[in-house]
């Protein structure tokens, strides 16, 4: 009897110890991304959308391949729809996925002719044509982008230059800097969406606006 | 466990079964520990988890569930059981550990591009990281169902 006590008492132990842990861990995390790490949130020219005079951004962190960015794409334009001129949202590159680094230089060639948006949402809603197991093909995806109004030269000329692929190192660089591993990653106002799920992502929203207005 | 009313082992015998059911014990309290501690970093914490510490993992979480199973009542038999994936989760410990210590070239080790293996995220008293950590654990593991075995058989 002695021995199972101890077996269940060590049990229990290590339970509330864990939980404890847990707890005090999270009630140790900042809420604020610290400041000298907040100018990695900008990056000037990022594509935007909503108000220019929005007092709440939302920087969203995305991969052109990740399935959850294109769940969310639709429910952050709600956002930005709900409070008309009080949010907007700035989209920042993270190619995690194999082969998602030429996507998103294709991207933001589309975003030098004013067309980040629309390509964005083409590539979100295709995305089984383009990525197969996690892996971006890159021929496939900028295919789908030509078949967007867009000088074709121009797109094939600037997604190979050097100016495109220091703003996507910039944003690489940036994202590691302010530790984003896992797309979408959501900071509003500075603040990292901590635990991930739409309903926090609308309260840490309401939570700005409320503050900012 | 014991029942002491019927055929009372001598008091050495009792003594002997009940230190190899303690070393037992101990073996599975520092898989467990182990195993939380590396949820609580992966889970809690947000590391990432390279592939080394994946086998690792395989390894180690078996023994939590395993283990406890042998100890009531106490059968020695599960020793001979665990002993391979302690081994196993022994020899790869090793191996990331002479990664992160440079031993091993970075061209030798078979880690993902994204979270290398050599990378060392904490350290504890200027020592004492992940890796390191784990092969402590094996090693103790691996020692205490090593002395169990031993005192049950002598007895």
């Amino acid at each position: 009897m002695k021995q199972k006590n101890i077996f269940i008492s060590a049990i229990i132990f290590l339970v509330l110890f864990f939980i404890a842990a847990v707890a005090v861990y999270k009630s140790q995390q900042p809420s604020t991304v610290a400041s000298e790490l907040l100018p990695a949130l900008e990056r000037i020219n990022a594509p935007v959308k909503g108000g220019s005079k929005a007092k709440v951004t939302i920087v969203e962190f995305f991969d052109p391949a990740c399935g959850t960015c294109s769940q969310f794409y639709p429910l952050v334009n709600n956002l930005v729809k709900k409070y008309q001129g009080k949010v907007n949202v700035v989209m920042r590159y993270a190619p995690l996925h194999q082969g998602s680094e030429d996507v998103v230089k294709m991207l933001e060639a589309a975003h030098l002719q004013g067309q980040f948006w629309p390509a964005v949402e083409l590539l979100f809603a295709n995305q089984q044509r383009w990525v197969e197991h996690h892996v971006s093909n890159p021929t496939s995806a900028l295919a789908g982008i030509k078949t967007l109004s867009l000088d074709h030269e121009k797109l094939d000329r600037d997604w190979q230059s050097s100016k495109v692929a220091k703003t996507i190192a910039q944003d690489i660089t940036d994202g590691q800097a302010l530790k984003v591993r896992a797309t979408p990653q959501f900071f509003v106002n500075g603040k990292p969406l901590i635990v991930f799920g739409y309903d926090e992502l609308v309260s840490l929203v309401e939570e700005a606006v409320a503050e900012a207005y | 466990m014991i029942r002491k009313n019927d055929n009372p082992p001598s008091t050495d015998e009792t003594a002997e079964n009940n230190r190899c059911w303690y070393l037992l014990f101990f073996a599975w309290l520092l898989a467990t520990c182990g195993t939380l501690i590396s949820l609580f970093f992966s889970e809690i914490v947000q590391l990432p988890i390279c592939v080394l510490c994946w086998y690792q993992r395989i390894a180690l979480y078996p023994l939590v569930v395993m283990l406890p199973l042998a100890l009531f009542p106490y059968d020695d038999k599960v020793i001979r059981y665990a002993m391979p994936l302690v081994i196993f989760g022994w020899i790869v410990a090793l191996f990331h550990v002479l990664v992160v210590a440079g031993v091993i070239p970075e061209a030798a080790q078979p880690c993902v591009k994204g979270v290398p293996c050599s990378e060392i995220h904490f350290t504890l008293l200027g020592f004492l990281n992940i890796p390191v950590m784990s092969l402590l654990t094996f090693t103790f593991i691996w020692a205490l169902l090593a002395f169990s075995k031993k005192s049950f058989t002598r007895t």
